[in-house]
């Protein structure tokens, strides 16, 4: 497989990669920049894990070739806390306990920031659409409701 | 609609003892009893946490796995000679290269981590590769050539017992695996002495964990000292370092099982693996680094879920609601290998009634192998299905006596202690405040049978109860060593170090321990932090299982925390030229009692660390032998230290045109004695009755001729947010003596009563009880169907006059 020079914003870091043009997006995210915050569930498309942002919408990083981003600004898990500060999600999610075991939660988080940037106070029906292709196994999807509900809060 | 109401909390049962470890909300500290974030929450929101796949191992070789292509078949030869002359190969290895079976039952190993000889389900490995990428394993995979001779194949547990079946395993005639045979008390008196006795049959699918992390392994072998590092997936790495040994023939000292974060258990990962010893072997085999991350096809293709279950019950019951008799009969389909099987149709029979007084019991129990991906250990394990049933004909009962059916479950309470039928020790007993609150909250008494129902939605309400252990009171690998081991150290920086092997898969179980000893210390939980399940460093643990943590290894740290705290306060004591009686211990200062004299904790630490140097404490714990079940072959399953109980009503509107049903609103009590951490404990009933919604409503694994047809998470149907229904908990602490501050369990007691409060309330609903599981829109549509066939058959018979009288034999059999 041909490879190509790849240039890509990640966590608003511009970086060139030599990738394979087959080259999946969550790989190159996790094996070749080391951001191991976005997970695989699945064998593509089915769990929602892999949620990452690329231009502000949420997109699975498990079936996205990873030279279709090339100049569009991709966002992952380890973007959203800065200067040690959580987000208002992440710290939703770990105080109203989002977060059981933890694997689905960087996609979770990732779908529900695209949500709330582009609807800040999103209705419950709005919650459960937006989250609809996010599997969690732990929670029963209560409490991530209630973390995101809790993070809209905060912002309004 | 709101995603569930704030929860609450009640007290039942006894007032609290007195005594120095039972004091409900703690010894002051207010630490126990608070709504407390996990301690690991931050590195899981903010993508820190590593999980195994996560590891930062740099050129580890990939580790890949090629699997039966047939259900059953004799191996005649695997040969792998081209594969290991591909470039880039480093190790090819078969079932050759073990030196033991395995199996998590010391008395039932007849698995190999590689076929050998005869594999006997379709996706059972064979032979396995590492290579230096992707490319070159996968084309080392393709070049294994297998020359497998076809066995007949069975994928029925009918098909398997049936005459002339061939055996799966040497010495298992009519391939049963256990049969179990359980009578106690006069079930025929019983049934004499009841004024209604129904039976009825139901089968029920088999479902799969679908923890949401791939599994995956890393093992790093030494040849120069002969040492194996592995960081897996599991639940109890106590086994899998047990298990690596055995089939690697290597001295369990030479070998470290660490478990790094772990994306979700519900029980696949119990067991020790088989891809786990296939990885160690290969990093052995390749004297290097091998990483394996299966697929998620390869997790299916290995699920060790809930088998497929068939189970006949009949109950005699007095006009009063009181049970009189129980006979039950359970199938369980278990495929290729024994695991856990033996305890999965134990486990049956045990929880079957155990939570009701009852007057007498027949059960009768087969597990039965099969050509199919062995079963295992799941959430609320062997207990599920048998509770459906058992509640799903309670409610039938009920109504043919013109019962409520909260009443018949009143009419069969228990009084604590109490010991069971079957001999299980019930020490504390708080479903009399579930069904209070459960009936209350639901609105049941004033909803239940007056609601509109005109149009093709058609809603009702539903309830059951259920229970289950606090742990095993008898592991599965019994020592005579305690239950639960902790060891804390606290050294010159004031610090202190919970070192547990209990394994944190997201319960939230280091999060408690934390809380148990910040509690005792009257210390913040700032100042203590947890290494867990290294087994270079932390203490054994049996693992994380039939809910033990909380009850067993928060006991342990009770007592391991005791006991510094002992120590401190004598260093204290000492220091300040006083008896250890005379100094009040405040945690972050000590005062002599009456005076002003005082230490300021790191004074503490200093005065106790001058005598010893670096402090390390033990806390041990195990169960008492009354709760250890009776003398009966199988007794030791279902006896535990402490049964949780749970009661909850479910509603549902159920479409008639689609089939399709909807859990409109779920309201859940649950006993879980004291709620060490309240935010953890509502989080693990909404999981567990969650996932019991899952089991009930669409998951269901599906082969042909044994080739799985649903091995994704599209086609496995786990619901997702938008049909998950909002779940109201509320929590009752009836203060169990045993529990550490009184506590329970409550993460798996609550599943086991969502499957039969469902199709209670579909009944309610539109009048009809189904005879299989998952009420999928399909099956429901087809018992409407069935159900409008037959009402109109009646209604003709009824109007021809020389019909002859069936409505009395309508009513005893479906």
């Amino acid at each position: 497989m041909s490879k190509r020079l790849l240039t890509l914003t990640v966590n608003d870091r511009v970086q060139q990669h030599a990738v394979a043009d087959n080259a999946l997006l969550v790989d190159v995210l996790r094996d070749t920049l080391g951001l191991t915050g976005t997970k695989q569930g699945c064998d593509g498309g089915e769990c929602g894990a892999c949620t990452v942002l690329v231009d502000d919408q949420p997109q699975l990083a498990c079936i996205t070739l990873a030279a279709t981003c090339e100049g569009r600004h991709i966002e992952t898990i380890e973007q959203l806390s800065t200067q040690g500060h959580m987000s208002r999600l992440q710290q939703a999610f770990h105080e109203k306990l989002g977060t059981q075991c933890g694997f689905c939660t960087p996609g979770m988080i990732m779908a529900a920031e695209a949500l709330l940037r582009r609807c800040p106070d999103p209705s419950e029906a709005q919650i459960r659409e937006a989250l609809a292709g996010n599997l969690c196994r732990c929670t029963g999807y209560v409490k991530i409701i209630e973390s995101v509900q809790a993070a809209a809060g905060v912002a309004r | 609609m709101s995603a569930g109401r704030a929860p609450g909390r009640s007290q039942a049962g006894p007032s609290p003892p007195g005594g120095p470890t039972a004091v409900p909300g703690g010894r002051g500290a207010n630490i126990v009893g608070q709504r407390t974030p996990l301690i690991d929450g931050i590195e899981k929101v903010t993508g820190r946490a590593h999980y195994t796949a996560d590891l930062p191992f740099g050129q580890a070789l990939v580790g890949r796995i090629l699997r039966s292509p047939i259900a059953h078949g004799l191996i005649r030869g695997i040969d792998c000679s081209a594969a290991r002359a591909i470039p880039g190969v480093r190790a090819v290895i078969t079932g050759e290269d073990f030196a033991a079976p395995y199996g998590v039952i010391p008395i039932a190993q007849n698995e190999w981590p590689l076929a050998r000889d005869r594999v006997r389900y379709r996706g059972e490995p064979i032979a396995a590769v590492a290579a230096i990428d992707e490319a070159a394993a996968e084309a080392a995979l393709r070049a294994i050539v297998l020359d497998v001779e076809p066995l007949p194949a069975y994928f029925s547990a009918a098909e398997a017992r049936a005459d002339g079946a061939v055996p799966l395993h040497d010495k298992k005639a009519g391939n049963i695996e256990r049969q179990v045979e359980q009578d106690f008390g006069d079930v025929e008196a019983g049934f004499g002495a009841a004024d209604l006795v129904l039976e009825r049959c139901t089968t029920y699918a088999e479902v799969a964990h679908g923890q949401i992390e791939l599994n995956a392994a890393v093992a790093a072998y030494e040849p120069e000292n002969d040492r194996l590092t592995t960081h897996s997936v599991t639940q109890v790495p106590y086994y899998l370092h047990l298990t690596l040994a055995q089939v690697l023939g290597m001295d369990s000292s030479r070998i470290r099982v660490i478990k790094p974060f772990v994306g979700g258990g519900f029980g696949h990962r119990v067991e020790p693996l088989n891809f786990e010893m296939v990885t160690a072997a290969l990093a052995r085999a390749a004297s290097g680094t091998v990483r394996t991350q299966l697929t998620r096809e390869e997790g299916f293709l290995t699920h060790r879920g809930r088998p497929a279950t068939d189970i006949r019950l009949k109950i005699g019951m007095k006009r009063t609601g009181e049970i009189t008799a129980v006979d039950c009969e359970i199938v369980q389909r278990g495929g290729a290998y024994g695991g856990y099987g033996l305890v999965t149709i134990l486990y049956a029979g045990a929880l079957l009634h155990a939570l009701y007084r009852v007057g007498a019991v027949r059960y009768r129990g087969f597990r039965v192998y099969t050509n199919l991906p062995p079963c295992g250990a799941m959430r609320g394990h062997g207990a599920v299905d048998a509770r459906h049933a058992f509640e799903s004909l309670l409610d039938e009962m009920a109504g043919a006596l013109g019962l409520d059916p909260f009443a018949v479950r009143r009419a069969n309470l228990i009084d604590a202690p109490y010991r069971t039928l079957n001999d299980l020790q019930v020490n504390s007993y708080g479903l009399p405040a579930c069904l209070a609150w459960a009936e209350q909250a639901s609105g049941w008494n004033e909803r239940r049978d007056k609601r509109a129902q005109a149009d093709r939605l058609k809603r009702g309400l539903g309830m059951a109860c259920s229970h289950y252990v606090s742990g095993s009171a008898k592991p599965v690998h019994w020592s005579g060593e305690p239950h639960a081991v902790i060891n804390l150290k606290l050294d010159f920086d004031g610090g202190i170090t919970i070192l547990t092997g209990a394994s944190d898969i997201g319960q939230g179980s280091s999060t408690l321990l934390t809380q148990v000893v910040a509690e005792v210390l009257m210390l913040p939980m700032a100042r203590i932090r947890v290494i867990a399940t290294d087994s270079a460093l932390t203490p054994k643990d049996n693992g994380s299982y039939s809910s033990r943590v909380s009850f067993m290894v928060g006991n342990a740290a009770l007592r391991a925390a005791d006991e510094l705290k002992r120590v401190l306060v004598a260093a204290a004591a000492k220091a300040l030229q006083v008896t250890p009686d005379e100094i009040d211990w405040a945690g972050e200062c000590c005062a002599v009692v009456g005076t002003d004299k005082s230490l300021a904790f790191a004074q503490v630490v200093e005065a106790a660390l001058v005598d010893s140097g670096t402090l390390t404490v033990k806390g041990v714990w195990s169960t008492p032998p009354e709760t250890q079940g009776g003398k009966f072959r199988g007794a030791a399953v279902g006896s535990t230290a402490g049964f949780s109980y749970a009661a909850q009503v479910v509603e549902v509107s159920v479409d008639e045109d689609t089939g399709v049903v909807k859990v409109e609103h779920v309201w859940v009590a649950h006993d879980c004695g004291f709620a060490i951490n309240p935010l953890a404990v509502e989080g693990q009933v909404q999981g567990a009755v969650w996932m019991g919604m899952g089991q009930a409503l669409s998951e269901e694994t599906q082969y042909h001729e044994g080739l799985a047809m649903r091995p994704n998470m599209l086609d496995y149907r786990i619901p997702t947010i938008v049909e998950s229904p909002p779940i109201d908990v509320h929590l009752v602490e009836s203060h169990d003596p045993l529990g550490p501050f009184g506590a329970k369990e409550a993460s798996e007691g609550a599943l086991h009563g969502f499957p039969p409060a469902l199709t209670n309330a579909i009944c309610d609903a539109i009048g009809i009880r189904l005879a299989a599981l998952p009420a999928t829109p399909d099956r429901v549509l087809e018992a409407i169907t069935q159900h409008r066939r037959e009402q109109r058959l009646q209604l003709r018979r009824a109007a021809a006059p020389a019909a002859a009288p069936a409505t009395a034999a309508t009513t005893e059999a479906r």
